[in-house]
């Protein structure tokens, strides 16, 4: 391993994750709100079946914590929720990695619903929950993006040589 | 296996880590929610995390400049003719507007309260709208360096918009009065009914709740601040009620209301600085009738130099219905 390598896996997977951070304040249409995807879990799931030992559970926290910072909502609430998404992710990374594509999708619907469930729920105890179904959406148009997505990060992980 | 001061540790398991940093998020959550204390971290935050917010708003900008540019001359200059044709009628009734107000000041003296003070207002260029999905917020280019403060009225040309919910350096965060955590006291313009409007996520709608099936309260009324609680000043559109539905297994009627207030146009937003006497009319003793406006507390938020009458703020009315989550502990 050369010397810089380290710092450069450190650049490409910040980057991939400041990248899913824009795209989830990136303003659209109002009535496009519901369908955008959950990008920041999805390149979180992406790097905690990846690369386990690199992302994990505190790095999802991190990310949480910026994305409460820039929806402005309660602290650690999105911080919580995507460490829970990262829990699952890497607890279950070896089996993960040997499901075939479409599989994967699923799961990833499974963990972004549980991620938006939790973000209810917590908005619920706060007394601060509209009466909305709309938390599935994103979930599904998450679960569509995935393999896409998943190309995408392998290219980058292989071209950049990140581990 | 860690080395931490000559001990050989193991490094804690993948569960332990996420029940450590859940403990910590809910401690975070607790003392974000319940006590606001931890304002002056999310404003270091949000500063520090700016730039991310600010890549997400340049395809807007440039979308708009392209828009601008491909509009040309010939929508301009009918834009021009409209706004200039527009003008002489607003200053029409801008000029019946002060004799009313002259008017109300006298109505106002015979009653023993202040004079109407126009409430000071600062334009504000909308930087973007929060886009976290059960959130209706947005974000101002202006902050504690222009005066703001926690809980100030944001209003647009045509009605009240929401509150300021989180001040900083140089931009802050507005939510909408559709955001679920929000309620506003109105009062029907009709009537004076008073009421509470609360946001209900969506939206076009805001939700009158609390009235009983007996309250005088028609499709199409106009709602408008009531001023009580003393976050916002009297008089100032808010919603109109669209549809009432009378359930007789509730107690209360539901009655939803459309917002007056262009909620998802417009670049720009007017914030206010509501003066003391645009409050309701509360009958004073009449040794206060000379009493100039000028009665300044102590803790009042810092205003800047070129302030028109300083507005005071509001005393606390006998009720306090409208409270956001987070915001009015200053």
């Amino acid at each position: 391993m050369k010397p810089g390598h380290n710092t450069r896996s450190r650049v490409i997977i910040a980057s991939s994750f400041l990248v899913a951070l824009v795209l989830s304040v990136l303003p659209w249409p109002a009535w496009t709100e519901q369908f955008r995807p959950d990008w920041v879990a999805l390149v979180l799931i992406y790097w905690c079946i990846a690369l386990p030992t690199r992302v994990g559970v505190g790095t999802a926290w991190s990310v949480g914590l910026i994305l409460d910072v820039l929806y402005g909502s309660m602290l650690g609430e999105n911080a919580l929720a995507k460490s829970l998404i990262a829990f699952l992710a890497v607890h279950f990374h070896l089996q993960l990695r040997m499901f075939p594509r479409w599989q994967q999708a699923v799961v990833v619907l499974l963990l972004v619903a549980a991620n938006n469930l939790l973000v209810l729920w917590i908005k619920n105890l706060a007394g601060q929950a509209p009466a909305t179904w709309g938390y599935l959406t994103p979930a599904i148009v998450s679960m569509l993006l995935w393999p896409w997505l998943f190309v995408i990060l392998r290219d980058v992980r292989r071209h950049g040589n990140v581990s | 296996m860690l080395q931490v001061s000559g001990w050989q540790i193991r490094a804690p398991s993948n569960l332990t880590r996420f029940v450590l940093l859940a403990l910590l998020s809910v401690s975070l959550m607790l003392l974000d929610a319940r006590g606001h204390h931890l304002q002056s971290i999310r404003k270091g935050l949000t500063f520090l995390f700016r730039p991310i917010q600010e890549i997400a708003a340049i395809p807007v900008r440039v979308g708009g400049a392209v828009i601008d540019f491909v509009r040309g001359d010939a929508s301009l200059r009918a834009e021009a003719e409209r706004l200039r044709s527009e003008q002489p009628i607003l200053l029409a009734r801008l000029q019946k507007f002060e004799a009313i107000e002259a008017e109300n000041a006298h109505l106002r003296e015979l009653l023993g309260t202040s004079a109407l003070v126009a409430d000071r207002a600062v334009v504000a260029e909308l930087l973007e709208v929060a886009s976290e999905p059960y959130r209706h917020a947005i974000v101002i280019a202006k902050g504690a360096k222009d005066g703001l403060y926690l809980g100030q009225p944001v209003i647009d040309t045509y009605g009240i918009r929401g509150q300021v919910s989180e001040v900083g350096i140089l931009q802050s965060t507005a939510i909408l009065i559709t955001d679920p955590s929000h309620a506003i006291p109105v009062q029907v313009n009709r009537n004076g009914l008073r009421a509470i409007a609360f946001g209900t996520g969506s939206a076009d709608s805001v939700s009158i709740r609390y009235l009983t099936a007996s309250a005088d309260i028609k499709e199409g009324d106009l709602l408008v601040s009531s001023g009580i609680g003393g976050g916002f000043p009297f008089g100032y559109p808010v919603a109109k009620v669209r549809k009432i539905v009378i359930d007789p297994n509730e107690s209360f009627l539901d009655i939803s209301a459309t917002p007056v207030a262009r909620l998802s146009h417009n670049k720009e937003v007017l914030l206010i600085w509501p003066a003391k006497s645009s409050m309701p009319v509360d009958i004073k003793k009449p040794a206060d009738i000379k009493k100039p406006v000028e009665r300044k507390k102590p803790a009042e938020p810092k205003k800047p130099v070129e302030a028109s009458p300083p507005a005071e703020a509001p005393k606390p009315a006998v009720v306090e219905p409208a409270k956001p989550v987070e915001g009015e502990d200053q």
